[in-house]
């Protein structure tokens, strides 16, 4: 059969009469005789066992429309899923921003061709930074995990020293993340946790010492958890020379202390909760922020937009800031770590949103989740057997709920949920065995009372 | 009225959209609201008060956040000024940035990736059928582009896909006693930066097998004096940045396995190949694609994107978990397949980034073989068209053109004969570019050719839109000779005129932010 895809609407000079006629300005008889240095040996003769293509559009849209169409989603089920993806509100403006062409479509210009990215990037830092009370934040990393990869490698460096101290309580693919990056190089150290889902400050003050370049904790935790001490941790770090790193959710930052008023000297954590859709975990994003000081300016991998003048008074420029240190930079392997495409559409999406929310918004969501998050968990307490942040802890929008003493799994539990519609929290029972059977629930601003009503009842019924 | 007179080559009258529109913090207003927030019901507010109040004083955030107060309206209203200076693929000519495969990226596509917004990663099997099905078939395409035995789609970036491989490299190793041994990776001059810089995270040294000054590509006693019981792994791409394919590099990747190393097939520049050559007949033992740049996904002012990477067999053991898997009735996650002491088990988290591999899964299905032969074909064609006009303006050349070389699907040009007869750079004239509503990218750093300009046309141009591009080079080059102030002080119809960026490295003068700026520059 000819191979070929004449007059394909994405290639327009598949077009035959212009094939021929730029084969012939090149001097070239056919196709074929392009790909002159492939030699015979490693041309493919085979043919690709790939579905033909759709004949329209039409039929494409309705053949993954038809693909989808029994598939459920946060909007068809009532979700209470978290666990490092989160179902927050996302404003309209969010998503007209982000598709349009103009930014969908950008990549790597300069500030003159592409100085709406390079201005909607450097509002995007200016925002976080606000939000997380630091000076300098980069362009997104690929996830909240990277982003924890790179805090404590960007520590190590400076530091000098070895040891990372990692919490007990981590979600277990961040910490397989984090410990896949920096192995060559970096030792991790756990630190307990209490009871209460806290750090453990007698076994911190055991496992920080001169070989420790910085104690990584998280706030709220993997399962929800505020931590009351980061102040004392930052102390014991600090005494000890190393720094403080906080992973942090910044919807949490409206009404929670930014992690510098507790000590951190990196902070980073996910920028999906601020406007960005799950996207069944693509629309992850990571950031790293610090205070404005070489030292650790210069340890970020990633690219970082400044502002600068041009030559025209009173016009706004960007360019990039320290661009040597990245390996895009002279240094190639010798810059730190390395840079490439990651998340930038996200930060984008996020400077929209903090601009939308602005502060009144976000201290009102903030308190809007806290508030939701505590009428669920009173009134998950009010069924036999069933027993929601049983630990007593402080938490924002994510909770532990104990079905131990129902006599069901989570598993079996989730099963029955997902039949009445529901997406119960995630089972946690395999990760943390020592917690029997728990499964995190997660209750946002988009929880009515009547979600959360509906919930409670199911539950006690089909526990009954 | 006299017809008006529109035989002109180039766009003298192009003027891109200049708002000069603030930084966002200047748009505030107190009191202005850009979004109603949903509030806790009364009777929750009953049943557990505020929901802050308890909290004690020291965990609770002293001040408001220093966020811009901003009616919805004018929210909106910066970001589209910001979009319009702002030239996309959508917008302009895209060829001028090499290696970045710049392709169109088809509408359709667009709006059924938004198909999956509302889903969390940690649904129900169930639930999911219908993507784990898209995964599943993606795999079995990206087997058959490569030849290799089997895929992930979890890695963020084609930069993270390498890394991925750095990994397995180095798991691999370990789980045959040799990682002690194994101590360094090759790469050449011209694969990318992060072919070298990812490996070195991973603990790898880093040795460059350098080109043969002739064909601009290493050769097999070249490869044989760097190359030994040390190498761990051979990570290149192929064709290179400078469009040229190696056609010995099946005698490298077999020199390579000879002495006991891996071979990675960074293939950034897989649209030179589709259906023409594959990693599996050259030897490779994995590889990766960058689904935003080869399948068509948008590259979304760099990223959200995926690096898919594939392995042989003996290497599936390596891949991060899970994977999906399909027993002719329900599609399923999978992690058995893992060496859990050596396997690598996750470089981003859940399952990468869904709308990317949905948006590749449906630009393959509209182009199916033949279309994506096509596909190669065309850019190669157009890449091989384009490559005989640069040519043909003086003051432009190419390196290592040795009689035999034939480009793939872009070409590093140098202007090095311009800047000696005129002292302006490629960079200058990257910006005059700006001028006509086009670019071009120079090169990854340091310039290893001089006064570089790097283009790829993909298959998404027309002709005319090619030879609009190199009339406007040409021209440019031409104002080189005969009115090179114009060029030097370029861009004069862009956006904003020239960045002074004498702060850029100077800790004291950078500002990252508005907040710093404002702290620097009162």
């Amino acid at each position: 059969m000819k191979k070929g895809f004449p007059n394909h609407p994405y290639i327009p000079n598949s077009v035959p009469e212009i094939e021929r006629e730029m084969l012939d300005f090149i001097g070239l008889e056919s196709l074929d005789d392009l790909h002159k240095n492939v030699p015979d040996t490693l041309l493919f003769k085979g043919e690709m066992d790939i579905p033909e293509a759709f004949g329209s559009e039409y039929e494409l849209r309705r053949h993954v429309e038809e693909l989808f169409s029994g598939d459920g989603d946060c909007k068809k089920y009532l979700n209470f899923l978290g666990a490092g993806c989160w179902q927050h509100y996302v404003p309209a403006i969010c998503d007209e921003i982000n598709s349009r062409g103009e930014f969908l479509t950008a990549y790597g210009g300069e500030a003159y061709n592409e100085l709406g990215r390079f201005q909607s990037q450097f509002e995007y830092q200016s925002m976080v930074a606000e939000l997380v009370g630091m000076d300098v934040v980069n362009v997104p990393a690929i996830d909240w995990p990277q982003a924890a990869a790179t805090t404590c490698a960007m520590a190590h460096r400076k530091t000098g020293r070895p040891q990372i101290v990692l919490p007990a309580i981590l979600d277990p693919e961040k910490r397989a993340i984090i410990e896949n990056f920096g192995r060559a190089t970096i030792e991790f150290v756990t630190v307990d946790c209490t009871e209460d889902g806290q750090i453990d400050i007698e076994d911190l003050k055991k496992k920080v010492g001169p070989q420790t370049a910085g104690v990584y904790f998280e706030n709220p935790n993997y399962l929800g958890v505020i931590e009351t001490r980061g102040a004392e941790i930052s102390r014991i770090a600090h005494e000890a020379g190393a720094e403080s790193l906080v992973g942090v959710d910044p919807i949490t930052l409206g009404v929670l202390a930014t992690p510098p008023e507790y000590g951190a000297d990196i902070v980073c954590g996910e920028l999906q909760p601020l406007g960005i859709h799950m996207n069944y975990g693509g629309g992850l994003a990571g950031f790293m922020a610090t205070r404005d000081e070489e030292a650790y300016v210069n340890e970020y991998p990633s690219r970082l937009f400044g502002i600068a003048p041009t030559v025209e008074p009173g016009e706004y420029g960007f360019g990039d800031v320290a661009y040597d240190r990245t390996s895009f930079g002279d240094l190639r392997e010798g810059g730190k770590e390395y840079v490439g495409t990651q998340a930038a559409l996200w930060g984008l999406t996020a400077g929209v949103y903090l601009a939308t929310m602005g502060p009144a918004g976000m201290e009102e969501v903030g308190q809007t989740c806290m508030q939701n998050a505590r009428y669920a968990v009173k009134k998950l307490n009010e069924i036999k057997g069933v027993r929601a942040n049983s630990a007593g802890g402080l938490f924002f929008k994510e909770f532990l709920v104990d079905f131990t003493a129902t006599g069901k799994t989570v598993s079996e539990v989730n099963d029955l949920l997902l039949s009445e519609g529901i997406f119960g929290g995630k089972d946690v029972s395999a990760e943390f065995p020592h917690l029997g059977q728990q499964a995190l629930y997660c209750v946002t601003e988009i929880h009515t009372q009547r979600d959360i009503d509906r919930l409670a009842n199911v539950l006690a019924r089909i526990l009954a | 009225m006299k017809r008006i007179d529109r035989s002109k080559k180039v766009r003298t009258g192009f003027h891109q959209a200049k708002w000069d529109e603030p930084i966002i913090f200047e748009l505030s207003t107190p009191g202005e609201r850009g979004v109603s927030v949903p509030k806790a019901s009364a009777a929750v507010a009953a049943a557990v008060g505020d929901g802050i109040s308890d909290l004690p004083d020291h965990l609770k955030r002293k001040e408001r956040v220093n966020l811009p107060e901003i009616s919805q309206n004018r929210v909106l209203r910066h970001y589209m000024r910001l979009s319009q200076m702002t030239l996309g693929a959508d917008v302009n000519i895209e060829i001028g940035q090499g290696t970045c495969t710049m392709k169109y990226s088809p509408k359709v596509n667009e709006q059924l990736a938004r198909l999956v917004a509302d889903m969390h990663p940690l649904q129900d099997e169930d639930t999911v059928q219908g993507m784990l099905q898209m995964y599943y078939e993606m795999d079995l395409y990206m087997r058959e582009i490569s030849g290799l035995d089997k895929f992930t789609f979890q890695p963020g970036g084609g930069s993270q896909a390498i890394f991925l491989m750095a990994s397995m490299v180095r798991g691999y190793f370990e789980s045959i006693g040799e990682a002690d041994q194994r101590t360094e990776v090759i790469t050449t001059l011209y694969s990318h930066p992060s072919d070298a810089a990812a490996p070195a995270v991973t603990g790898y040294d880093i040795v460059y097998v350098q080109p043969d000054p002739d064909t601009g590509l290493p050769d097999l006693e070249a490869f044989k004096a760097v190359c030994s019981e040390k190498t761990a792994a051979f990570m290149v791409a192929n064709p290179e940045d400078t469009g040229l394919f190696n056609g010995h590099i099946k005698e490298l990747v077999d020199y390579a396995h000879s002495v006991g190393a891996l071979c990675c097939y960074d293939q950034a520049n897989g649209n030179a190949v589709l259906g023409v050559a594959r990693a599996k007949e050259a030897g490779f033992d994995m590889c990766h694609f960058n689904l935003h740049k080869t399948f068509s996904s948008p590259h979304g002012c760099s990223g959200p994107a995926c690096g898919a990477a594939g392995v042989v067999e003996k290497l599936i053991p390596f891949l991060p978990v899970p994977s999906v898997e399909f027993d002719g009735k329900k599609y399923r996650l999978e992690c058995d397949f893992a060496d859990e002491e050596h396997g690598v088990s996750k470089v981003r988290a859940f399952m990468g980034v869904a709308p990317v591999v949905l948006r590749a899964y449906c630009w393959i299905r509209m182009l199916g073989p033949n279309g994506l032969w096509q596909v190669t074909k065309t850019a190669v064609l157009n890449n091989n068209y384009l490559f005989k006009r640069m040519m043909s303006i003086p003051g432009i050349s190419a390196y290592y053109e040795d009689g035999n070389n034939q480009r793939v699907e872009q070409c590093r040009y140098t202007m090095e004969q311009v800047t000696k007869d005129t002292g302006i750079t490629s960079g200058d004239v990257q910006r005059r570019m700006m001028d006509f509503g086009m670019h071009f990218w120079t090169s990854h750093h340091p310039y290893y050719l001089p006064e570089p300009i790097t283009l790829e046309p993909t298959e998404s141009p027309s002709k005319k839109d090619i030879d609009e591009y190199v009339d406007t080079v040409a021209h440019i080059i031409q104002e080189c000779y005969q009115t090179p102030d114009i060029v030097k002080a370029a861009p004069h119809r862009s956006t904003i005129h020239q960045v002074d960026e004498r702060w850029m490295d100077d800790p004291d003068g950078w500002a990252i932010t508005w907040k710093i700026y404002n702290r620097k520059y009162k």
